[in-house]
Order: C-alpha cells, then structure tokens, then sequence
C-alpha cells in the first residue's frame, strides 16, 4: 500500500515516454498515412461527385458521372471487358503456369540454382524494355516467333497488330514475367514435409493423388494469395498495353486501345478521361469503382490469411 | 540375372530416364526465358537493314548502335533522371520505413494490428485510385514536370518495404535486445547497433526493390513528367522511342538493352538477398 504512490509517478512517466517514442518511430508512416492516402481518398471520393476538369473549381452534380458510366459510356464497357479478360485468363493463367515451372525446378537435382535464376531473371526486366522486346519479338513480319511457327508449318497471327491476339500475345508477355510467382511457389513446395510424400507413397497413392492430396493442400494459402495479388495486378495493368499498343502502332498519335481498343484496360480509360479529356470527376468516379474492388480482393486475401498476429506470421503468406 | 535384380536395373532405368525428362522439360523453360533477352542483344547489334529481316545471328556487329542510341534521343538525360530518381528514392525510403518498421514489430502499443492493416491497404490499393487529387495537389505546389513528386512520399514511408521489414525483424529474438538494453543501451542504440546490422540482408533486399521498382517506374513518370521530355527517365523515353524518333529496331532494341542492362546486372550479383526477399514476403512491390 505504502509503495504504490512512489512508484505510480515513476510508471506514468516511463508510459508517456514509451507513447512518445512509439510516435517518434511511426511519425513518418503516419504523415504518410494521412497526406499520401487518407486525404487524396477522401478527395477521390468528392471529385467522384463533381465535374471537376482538374483546373477550375469543381461544382457539385450528385451521382451524374457513375450514372453516365452505368448508361452512356461505350468505351468504358470494352475497357470493363478487357480488364475482365486479364482477370479471368490471365492470372490463371500465370499461377497455373508459374507452379508448374515451380514444379519442374522442386524436382531437379542438377542445376536447381542455375535453373531458378534463368527463370526468375525475365521477371526483372523493365516493363516498358520487356514490352518492347516482345512487341519486336511477335513482330509479324521480322519476329522470330512467327518465323519459327513457319517452320513447322503454321502461319501465325499479327500478334500485337491483331484485336483476337493482341490479348493473348501480352498474356504471354505475362508469363515470361512470372518468375516472382515461381519464386513464392517454389518456397512453399520445397517446405512441404517429405514424410508426407513417403507416406502417401507408402499408401500407394499414384503422382496426381499426391499432388491433389500432399501438395495442394499444403500450398494452398500460397495459390489464394498468389491469386488475390494477380487479380490486384491486373486490375491496375497499364504499362504493358499502353506501351504496346503505341510500339505495335508506331505512331504516339494512335488511338488508345490499339488494335481497335482490345487493349483498352480500365485504368487506361482512367487515364485518358483525367489527363487527355481532363475529365476529373469522372475519373474518380471510375477510381472509386477501382478502389471497391481491388478493396474487396484484400479483404478476400486477409480473411484467410491466418491473421497477422505476430506468432503466425511465418507460416501465413502475410 | 535373378528376377530381383532385374526390377532393380529396370528401377534404375526408370530413374536415370525420370531424371533426363526433368532436366530437358527445365532446358526447353530455360531457352524460353532467355531466348527473348538473347534476341535483344542480338538485334540491338545488327545494321538498320538486318534488323528488318527475320535473320537471327547479325552478319555485321555494328557496336555504333549504342552509341548512336545517345545522338538520336536525349538518352543521357533520361539515364540521369532515372538514376537520380531510383536512388534519391532508395534513400528517403530506407531512412523513413526502417523506424517505422521497428515500431510495428517490435513496441507494444494500442493500435499495432490497425497500424499493419493500414500497411497493408496501402500495399493492395492501386495508384491509379489517389491519382488525380495527388496530380492536383503536386501541381498546386507547383513540382509537376519534374521527378519530386516521385521522390518526395518516400520520405514517408513505404508500405511495401515497412512491411517486408517488418516480417524480418519479427524474426530476431528479443533476446538480444533485451541483452542490449539490459546493458544499458538506449532504444535508438538498440536499432541502430545491434538490430541494423542483424536485418542487413532484408535492408539489402529492400533497397534493391526500392531502386528497381523506381527504374522500372513508367506511370509515376508518365503522370509527373509528361509533357517535359528532359525530365522524362528510362522507361517513359524508352516507351516512346520507336514511335517519335522513326528508328529501326536495332536502335530500340540497343535502348532496351540500355535499360535493362543495370536491373539484370545488380540481379545477378545480389541473388541471395533477391531471392531472400521475395520468399520472406511472398510479394514484389
């Protein structure tokens, strides 16, 4: 009893010393937190409701801009479609294509080291220098790829010059990026439990069984988070068909989207209404439509994240 | 030859075969993963004529490529933005996130798993979504056209690398802390004596993320820096290359190795820390 009163004064200063260091740390992340995110959010959504056109003073027009997405906005369908497509074939695509190169370099005994550089390599280069190089790759004329299709026999597409391929062609662009994915995939195969494979075998369990029922399920938080990260990516995939797009066309002046706007993506659209048309407003309407659904891909992702509880931390992908 | 040993060899057999399928499935993914960057060099060297046809090998190594990249645009400029920017970023990065990664590993305080969500958000949410109230505001201070907006929201942290050194620092033991500060040492010392050179790999990892995310950069500078070609870096000058100078491709094919050519290089002499990186995060930036 007699104690408590000397050593309380002593405690509360060490507390408000310990908050004031907290503070000190985190001051940084914090002005961050509110200059670089709260506040530009905060003005997304406002602008989203007037007809700002970036420069004179914005009024105030209610729900007119998500009302004119949803009725009289054409392009913005085909870019809505285009960013569905690299949603839907894309990713799965590449995870799909990145664990099975994971795959292939958990089971090589020569050269693993080697084989995992070569393969992760490409996904460093430059957007902008990858796209380029693919762009002069897939070239229809001089490209060595169709070159090479017609040496056994098949007359391959314009590529990049083409509204069926122009998609596919930056898919494959994709691919060849992927060695970030192969490198996450290849980390949690090589920490599945080897007794897991001994035993299923002992089980008689054929190769795809053991995928199915050993290593599928042991990686799966891998494969979500891979999935969610890839969803979060091509919703905000720019560079690629922009770049594309105007190496393929040769000219800046080309119509955005090119060949016949197949790859107009919705943060190109984005782009072009708020810094081409100077459309503010309704750029951040569409930002906003941004923001709710790559929100909703995080929450996806942190839901079965087994939380971020420094404990788990390790074993969860977060 | 006894039935036993028979099943054996054929065992054997299988394996050696299992083992030179693997090896070729791996050699065939590699020439596809480098057959592209081969094919850059290789172009980037041919004369104006070669480089049209679909020739592969050049018949005549014209080196003067690389350096003729440099008279037809204003490439050296470019060169000196992007690695004043990649580095100038780099820094402010690893001077504010360090701190801030510290605090949310390793203080006790009300708010840390709000604090690592807010993180995370910012790690998931789009650029484009803050683009047009940032532009606005960049432009009310009058530093759009030059590279300072690019640079200057390092200085606050970047959620991506607060993150991943986050995830190592929750890696060492409090025990060493605790030994430090049980000697006296005082927080700061703590950071900057004993826990700095522990996490020199994931410094390593991140700063090399940091430099590379900023070379690779092409809608920051885009947005920023657009209408003022001598401010442009690497990747938007590159991007408009072939279109506005009206070359061949053995010229952009010599930029594209330009660009790429450092990225590559670092890459293969930090591999380690690379790899570390990425595994240890499970993301690149």
């Amino acid at each position: 009893m007699t104690t408590l009163p000397l050593v309380a004064p002593a405690l509360r200063t060490r507390r408000r010393r310990n908050r004031l260091r907290v503070l000190l740390y985190l001051s940084p992340g914090l002005v961050g937190f509110a200059v670089f995110l709260i506040y530009p959010l905060a003005m997304t959504v406002w602008l989203s409701f007037t007809n700002s056109n970036m420069f004179s003073p914005a009024q105030f027009v209610g729900l007119r801009n998500y009302r004119f997405m949803l009725d009289s906005d054409p392009q913005l369908w085909q870019a809505v479609r285009n960013t569905g497509w690299l949603v839907v074939i894309m990713v799965p695509a590449q995870v799909l294509f990145a664990l099975g190169v994971a795959m292939v370099t958990a089971r090589l005994k020569a050269g693993a080291g080697l084989f995992r550089t070569l393969f992760y390599l490409p996904a460093l280069a430059p957007p902008v220098a990858a796209t380029v190089a693919f762009v002069c790759l897939f070239n229809p004329a001089s490209g060595p790829v169709n070159h090479l299709l017609g040496l056994f026999g098949i007359q391959g597409p314009l590529w990049f010059d083409s509204p069926t391929w122009s998609k596919p062609a930056l898919t494959l662009l994709s691919l060849w990026g992927s060695g970030t994915v192969m490198v996450i995939f290849l980390a949690a195969l090589l920490d599945v439990p080897a007794e897991q494979y001994e035993a299923a075998e002992l089980d008689g369990a054929n190769p795809w069984q053991r995928f199915r029922y050993v290593t599928l399920p042991a990686i799966s938080p891998v494969v979500l988070f891979a999935s969610v990260t890839g969803v979060i990516a091509a919703l905000q995939y720019f560079t690629q068909a922009v770049v594309a797009a105007n190496v393929a066309n040769g000219s800046i002046q080309a119509a955005p989207g090119y060949p016949d706007g197949s790859t107009m993506t919705f943060p190109e659209e984005l782009y072009t209404a708020g810094f081409n048309q100077f459309h503010a407003g309704y750029a951040c309407a569409m930002a906003v439509v941004l923001f709710v659904v790559a929100m909703a891909c995080t929450l996806v992702l942190l839901r079965r994240a087994s939380g971020y509880d420094p404990q788990h931390t390790q074993e969860s992908p977060l | 030859m006894s039935p036993h040993r028979a099943a054996r060899s054929r065992a054997r057999r299988r394996k050696v075969l299992v083992w030179i399928a693997q090896h070729a499935v791996a050699v065939g993914l590699a020439c596809a993963f480098i057959g592209p960057i081969v094919f850059v060099l290789l172009t980037s060297v041919m004369t104006d004529q070669q480089s049209l046809s679909s020739q592969l090998w050049p018949r005549h190594w014209q080196w003067s490529n690389y350096t003729a990249v440099f008279s037809t645009a204003p490439f050296g400029t470019w060169l000196l933005n992007t690695v004043v920017y990649a580095v100038a970023a780099t820094a402010a990065m690893l001077l504010s996130s360090i701190p801030v990664a510290y605090a949310l590993a390793r203080f006790r305080f009300k708010g840390r798993n709000t604090a690592f969500l807010a993180v995370i958000t910012m790690m998931m949410l789009p650029p484009q979504v803050l683009v047009i109230p940032m532009y606005l505001m960049w432009a009310r201070l009058h530093l759009t056209g030059t590279i300072w907006p690019l640079v200057i929201p390092s200085l606050f942290g970047d959620a991506f690398s607060v993150f991943l050194l986050r995830q190592f620092l929750l890696t060492i033991p409090e025990d060493y802390l605790n030994a430090a500060r049980v000697d006296g040492c005082s927080e700061l010392k703590v950071l900057t004596r004993v826990v700095l050179p522990m996490m020199r790999p994931a410094v390593v990892a991140v700063a090399l993320f940091a430099f590379f995310n900023a070379w690779n950069d092409y809608y920051g500078p885009l947005i920023y820096t657009g209408e003022t070609p001598s401010h442009w870096t690497l990747a938007v000058g590159l991007a408009s290359f072939k279109t506005s100078h009206a070359v061949h491709w053995n010229l952009t094919m010599a930029a594209t190795v330009i660009a790429m050519a450092p990225v590559i290089l670092v890459f293969l002499f930090a591999q380690k820390a690379f790899i570390e990186g990425v595994t240890l995060t499970g993301v690149k930036g």
